[in-house]
């Protein structure tokens, strides 16, 4: 059924921490690996070792340029802002942050409301968004309508398919309860992804959410993502001293000294 | 987007074959049409044979078309499925009349089945041209589909299509008609609704290239990854190193390219041509079925190269993550 469940209490999702994130691209090997042979499986490819392989994955991960961009009155805190007050802002370097992309399981998505079919559809219990691959008949419409592009079809299989917040895992009574969580989260080597039930505020990953000013993608498209991402925190630039920095002298810090050459730093510097 | 010919074909075709069979349903409900058999059986079964093949043709874009009988399934939230129903429920019209040509008696008047009929099959054929508009104008990630313009362009342009349709069969049918105003098949007031709505279509397509051409945008590179308030963002390394779906279906840009081109190409030939076949035939009435053949010619290649735009000139905000700066 493609017209919306009622609205859920329960939220399931993920979080992302775009601070920690390394663009390391193993979240989206495990998620490849986990949904191949899931119940949502296979998930396969074409040309795979040939000139133009293609082939359907749930996750994909981005790496940006951030140029700042920062005037003196600026009234913003983030980490460029905080750059600027710094006085390094002169010579402030782009910041690279890697982005993993994925379906944000929306509210209100349109992705499953364009369905002519019913396979796509949220779910009422936890609002997890899959997809029927016994009933779509491959039209495409619902990737046009996912302004995320969470979507990619399969033209070896002939239906599309989409990241199910890995639902054969998290109820899965036959894993132990610490593994009972999407392949992507487990596989993080830094810990980046996070999973919970955004709709309850005290759950674990809601708090980080509220902690860290976690903030939803393009949400002026009105689809209400459930998925969250946590900006990256104000860089440890190694340059608080503006005077210093304008004449570049380098800072020493002494206590990082082996005490060899913390003993010959304050001899010399005598 | 990716302009997939399989959709391309279907609402062009599709497209006519409606706007012919609106044509004749209104006809029919005002009791204009005439009455020989052979005057109404034309039009229908041509109507039903392009809206049939654009039907088929778009049974070709799906990847498991043997499940297509599910699409009739979520009229209520979607324009796609409301589409099909609609394409399906045309049919029961279309029989009536067929039957009621079939075995009328010329010497009565028309029943009132007749014109219940014909108003059916307007609305049946109305109202699937719309559904098909609606299915692109109700997608908010791609901006240039998602406007006022949209709905009324596919309804006139089918209109139009089918009116060119409608004028070669006239004029096949008045070959040797005794008055030269007969011989061009239509009469003066049908032919006359052909020429205002090519100059309406040329107008509505002027305006709808105006406002996808314009400035507003419905998000940024910055929104999409929230990174803006940070500073300028620019795509660093893309996921992958070839094309995925994605970039293969919604990041098509050869037609912005070539887009002045392509659109003074659809204009010249699809309305352009058609009205100079109006002006030949009025001055040389005899030969009105080769002009409307040359006219519909023109007319169908300049359509199939507006709808060939009407996708391939659309951008997906989708394309935000791929290192455009807005959509
Ligand atoms: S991210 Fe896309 S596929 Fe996922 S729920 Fe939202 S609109 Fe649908
Ligand atoms: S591709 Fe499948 S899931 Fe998507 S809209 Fe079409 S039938 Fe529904």
């Amino acid at each position: 059924m493609t017209m919306l469940p009622a609205p859920a209490r329960r939220k399931l999702g993920l979080v992302i921490d775009l601070d920690t994130c390394v663009g390391c691209h193993a979240c989206a090997v495990a998620c490849k690996e986990w949904n191949d042979g899931g119940q949502f499986g296979p998930l396969p490819d074409e040309d795979a070792y040939g000139a133009e392989p293609l082939g359907v994955w749930f996750n994909r991960i981005h790496s940006y340029e951030v140029q700042p961009e920062v005037t003196p009155d600026s009234q913003g805190n983030g980490p460029l802002q905080q750059l600027y007050k710094t006085g390094f802002v002169e010579n402030a370097p782009a910041m690279t942050v890697h982005f993993p992309r994925s379906c944000l399981h929306c509210e209100k998505p349109d992705c499953v409301t364009v369905c002519p079919t019913g396979a796509s559809y949220k779910r009422a219990e936890d609002g997890i968004v899959l997809v029927d691959e016994e009933k779509c008949i491959g039209c495409k419409l619902c990737s046009w309508a996912c302004p995320y592009g969470a979507r990619e079809y399969s033209e070896k299989r002939g239906v599309m398919q989409k990241c199910t917040l890995c639902v054969d895992r998290i109820y899965n009574e036959s894993f132990a309860p610490a593994e009972r969580q999407p392949a992507c989260v487990m596989a993080c080597p830094t810990r980046a992804r996070h999973f919970g039930d955004l709709g309850d505020a005290d759950s674990a990953v809601s708090k980080l959410v509220a902690e860290r000013e976690g903030y939803a993608l393009m949400p002026e498209l009105g689809y209400a993502p459930v998925n969250r991402y946590l900006p990256p925190r104000p860089r440890r630039n190694g340059c608080g001293d503006k005077a210093a920095a304008a004449d570049h002298t380098e800072t020493l810090d002494r206590d990082q000294l082996p005490p060899l050459l913390r003993w010959v730093d304050k001899l010399l510097s005598r | 987007m990716h302009p997939a010919l399989s959709v391309i074909f279907f609402t062009t075709l599709s497209g006519a074959g409606y706007g012919l069979l609106a044509l004749l349903g209104a006809g029919l409900a005002l009791d204009l049409w005439p009455r020989e058999t052979a005057s109404l059986l034309w039009p229908l079964g041509l109507g039903a044979l392009l809206t049939s093949t654009g039907l088929l043709a778009s049974m070709a874009h799906l990847g498991q078309p043997l499940r297509a009988w599910r699409a009739f399934s979520q009229w209520r939230s979607s324009w796609l499925s409301r589409e099909g129903v609609c394409a399906v429920t045309s049919y029961l019209p279309m029989a009536a009349i067929a039957l009621l040509a079939l075995r009328q008696d010329a010497q009565l008047p028309w029943p009132a089945a007749a014109r219940l009929a014909g108003a059916a099959l307007l609305a049946a054929a109305l109202l699937t041209v719309f559904c098909t508009a609606r299915i692109y104008s109700s997608l908010r990630t791609i901006p240039a589909w998602h406007n006022a313009w949209v709905a009324p362009g596919y309804l006139l342009f089918a209109a139009y299509s089918g009116g060119l349709w409608l004028w070669l069969l006239a004029a096949l049918h008045q070959v040797g008609a005794p008055l030269p105003w007969d011989r061009l098949g239509l009469a003066p007031g049908p032919l006359m609704g052909l020429v205002g709505a090519a100059l309406l279509v040329t107008a509505l397509k002027l305006a709808y290239w105006r406002r996808i051409d314009g400035p507003a945008a419905v998000a940024d590179i910055g929104s999409a990854t929230g990174l803006g308030r940070y500073g300028t963002v620019s795509a660093f390394e893309k996921p992958h190193t070839e094309y995925n779906y994605i970039n293969r279906e919604m990041g098509f840009v050869l037609a912005r390219k070539h887009a002045a081109r392509l659109r003074a190409f659809a204009l010249v030939c699809g309305l352009g041509l058609p009205l100079l076949g109006v002006l030949a035939a009025i001055r040389l009435p005899d030969y009105s079925p080769s002009f409307a053949a040359l006219a519909l010619l023109s007319g169908s290649l300049g359509i199939f190269v507006e709808r060939w735009l009407f996708f391939a000139e659309a951008r997906h905000v989708v394309n935000l993550y791929y290192g455009a700066r807005r959509v």
